[in-house]
């Protein structure tokens, strides 16, 4: 076989075998990768999505520092069991502001990409704190040092503009009122109007049921609570986005 | 004084963390940069300890074996953590009274499982055995000078600056990429000196030949730098912060990290270690490689289409149906060179397969082809789609992914491991052949007992969550689900005790070995003193 005796010429030279393997492993990343950047479906915009509001991302973030992705996925697919139990199949553009998206590849725990609104937050919060009382089954670790533990978002406003470096559409106000909206609405008191016009179906509670401070309670549940929310299903047009 | 640069270096490295730990944005960065300080201010002091002992004579043409040792003890070291921990999560699984939080939580110790395992443990036997294999390979010393002392010990300080940040709640939250910014910054530093050591030996070869173990340790090397970098582009919140944003966000960033994830698979477990099977599976069988023709094919093969096989983690998503069909069609495809590199490497034992009896070592190798095989014909069946739709998300994809680490990587990373420690360290023999073979038993039935454990209770999973009765409704509850598993977790955790005490028996093993002890023992196989006539 004179093609594979060609291969003595490789396996002589460094250089050769260095350039033809990265060449090799280069390809199958380039046709698979590359065109999600540009494809419709895939960089669609659905109405009803927006930014997280700093407490929303503030939440997002705890939510990834106590790797609860690893056990629950954010990701509902479009099969008849799945649609039944957790709602509508999820669309790419529900991810599209999710710097890194949470997908999952795991239910340990159920999926948790429509939880928002399913449980009120006193249910939500008597079950991070402690997960036995409201489900026995529950394999779930107590998360009920977040309640105790205050929120730092002394820097939430550089977390918003990390996200703008990265193309989330962070408006120049969004920013310069990070901390005010972020008070805001946990506490109940300060401008919800502003909050409100700027994130639209933003909930303004006291997440955790403690009006004295803002806990990293409030920011979870209050990510939680706005999971899977935000794109109306009864005027998405599904033949329009066809993949 | 011995050592001046690297005490300067080190002391400034050191001074720099502290002052990074005192202008940190956040507490987790503050004590990430503590810890860091710490690490480097004691390496340091080392250094000055040891700067008036003069410095050894190095022969320019002996190979440099410092560092392999460093790295056979750190391959032991962190298998015997890694699989530790692996128990310790499986049993918080099985009773979450286990979880304290919130360092010690589920969601914490599982990162530092998968690194400590695939990073920590693999990584330091890929590192090990490169730097053994590729001077053998080409009869030269590593090349420049103290860079694969930079590689070893740099590689060891990603590891505790990844593992320490797991348990501080520091991660980007991509599996198998957690580390934050700076880790893998550092990372990619010492990666790059790995890549010019690897490269640098294989110009200064003295053999006319590139032996295809290289190949298989070179492609490896290349492909984890590009996937590397690609998968970890991320804005940094600030300098002095702990917390990044990935640069992309939604399907892009899913597949572009199931691009790096599966390839991590792809490079890290499994090029990386064929090239460690390259060449200890002959050394230690004493024969050549059953086919020259088959490891250029297979490896091309392997190298090409392992990359396009990412999008079997995405089935059913939201990423695009074409690309799911490209990823499906690729990693069916992928079982042929798979088991090229598995049929490869048990022919080379044709005429001498008696050594699977008289050779423990011999049989860890050919357990971990075994399961090589195994595990890659189970992935491309769990990559058909209407499988996958039921296998994804449960344990099945868990059992899995062991069946792989514990089987493959662990076995033939064992096997590697006996053969080098007596010859590293100028010893006759391993300190004892039996413990050995109690050691593959231990090992095998821990990995029997997980896998089949892991496959009930996915199938099982896969169909509660989706069993209908005769009214149209789902029967079970989530929760209900949850409880069923509990008796798999706990059987699951027993088969981890196994494969663990299997490793603890090699740590002891390795370590007498070191000390120079031979275990007066009975011989695992009775010589023949005579041959029986035939009838």
């Amino acid at each position: 076989m004179t093609l594979l005796d060609n291969h003595k010429v490789i396996e002589r030279n460094v250089t050769l075998l260095l350039v033809l393997s990265l060449l090799v492993v280069c390809v199958g990343g380039i046709v698979e990768v590359v065109p999600l950047f540009f494809f419709k479906n895939t960089i669609e915009t659905v109405e009803g999505m927006r930014p997280y509001t700093p407490l929303e991302l503030a939440g997002r973030n705890i939510y990834m520092r106590e790797g609860c992705y690893l056990c629950h996925s954010q990701m509902i697919r479009p099969l008849r069991d799945e649609v039944e139990r957790y709602g509508h199949y999820s669309l790419a553009a529900e991810s599209e502001y999710d710097h890194p998206f949470q997908w999952g590849s795991e239910r340990t725990g159920p999926d948790l990409a429509r939880v928002g609104g399913r449980y009120s937050d006193q249910w939500q919060v008597e079950h991070l704190k402690d997960p036995r009382s409201v489900v026995p089954e529950s394999i779930m670790p107590s998360y009920a040092f977040l309640a105790s533990t205050p929120l730092d978002f002394s820097h939430i406003d550089d977390d918003l503009v990390a996200n703008t470096r990265v193309g989330v559409p962070y408006t120049a106000d969004m920013i310069k009122d990070a901390k005010a909206d972020l008070i805001a609405q946990a506490t109940q008191d300060g401008a919800k109007k502003d909050l409100q016009s700027r994130y639209p179906k933003a909930r303004i509670e006291d997440f955790d049921g403690d009006p004295k401070q803002v806990t990293e309670m409030d920011a979870l549940v209050a990510y939680l609570q706005m999971l899977g929310t935000l794109v109306d299903f009864s005027k998405y047009d599904e033949a329009g986005n066809n993949r | 004084m011995r050592n001046a640069v690297w005490i300067i270096v080190l002391g400034l490295a050191t001074l720099l963390a502290l002052t990074a730990s005192g202008l940190a944005h956040d507490a987790a960065f503050r004590a990430h940069m503590g810890i860091l300080a710490l690490l480097l201010g004691g390496g340091t002091i080392y250094l000055l300890r040891v700067s008036d002992k003069p410095a050894p004579v190095i022969d320019p043409d002996a190979y440099m074996d410092g560092p392999i040792r460093l790295g056979t003890i750190m391959t032991v070291f962190w298998g015997v953590v890694g699989m530790l921990v692996g128990v310790v999560i499986a049993a918080q699984l099985s009773w979450p009274q286990l979880d304290i939080g919130p360092w010690f939580n589920f969601g914490r110790m599982r990162p530092l499982h998968t690194s400590g395992v695939v990073f920590a443990f693999g990584g330091s036997a890929l590192l090990t055995t490169s730097m053994y294999v590729v001077q053998r390979t080409t009869r030269a010393r590593l090349f420049g000078g103290n860079l694969a002392w930079f590689v070893m010990l740099g590689y060891q300080l990603f590891i505790a600056m990844a593992a320490t940040g797991y348990l501080l709640g520091i991660t980007q939250a991509r599996e198998y990429a957690e580390p934050e910014w700076y880790v893998d910054i550092w990372l990619t530093v010492v990666w790059v000196a790995y890549l010019v050591m690897f490269l640098g030996t294989l110009v200064k070869r003295k053999e006319p030949h590139i032996y295809v173990a290289n190949w298989f340790y070179l492609s490896f090397i290349v492909t984890i730098a590009l996937l590397h970098v690609v998968n970890n582009l991320a804005m940094p919140v600030s300098i002095f912060s702990s917390k990044s944003y990935s640069a992309f966000s939604g399907v892009q960033d899913a597949l572009t990290q199931w691009w790096y994830g599966h390839n991590a698979v792809g490079f890290f477990l499994t090029a990386g270690f064929l090239g460690m099977m390259y060449y200890y599976m002959p050394k230690q069988a004493e024969r050549p490689v059953y086919s020259y023709r088959l490891s250029i094919i297979h490896f091309w093969a392997l190298i090409f289409i392992y990359i396009w096989a990412g999008p079997h983690h995405l089935f059913y998503t939201a990423l695009p149906d074409w690309a799911q069909t490209l990823g499906m069609v690729f990693s069916i495809m992928l079982w042929m060179p798979s088991w090229g590199g598995m049929i490869n490497g048990l022919l080379t034992l044709r005429g001498a397969w008696d050594k699977i009896r008289t050779d423990p070592i011999i049989r860890m190798m050919v357990i971990a082809l075994a399961f090589y095989g195994m595990s890659t014909f189970e992935g491309p069946v769990m990559s058909i789609k209407s499988v996958n739709a039921l296998s994804h998300y449960t344990n099945w994809t868990i059992g899995h992914v062991h069946s792989g680490a514990l089987g493959w990587v662990g076995m033939i990373t064992f096997g590697a491991v006996y053969f080098m420690v007596p010859r590293l360290w100028g010893r006759e023999r391993l300190y004892s052949l039996r413990m050995i073979n109690w050691h593959f038993w231990l090992a095998t039935l821990g990995i029997v007992v997980y896998a089949a454990v892991m496959w009930v209770a996915g199938i099982t999973q896969g169909l509660m969550w989706r069993e209908y009765n005769d009214q149209g409704f789902l029967v079970y509850s989530f929760a209900e689900v949850v409880a069923a598993m509990h008796p798999y977790y706990v059987l699951r955790m027993l088969g981890g005790v196994l494969y663990l005490a299997g490793m603890l028996v090699m740590a002891v093993n390795v370590y007498l070995t070191i000390k120079g002890r031979v275990r007066n023992e009975r011989p695992l196989v009775q010589v023949a003193t005579h041959l029986n006539p035939a009838e």
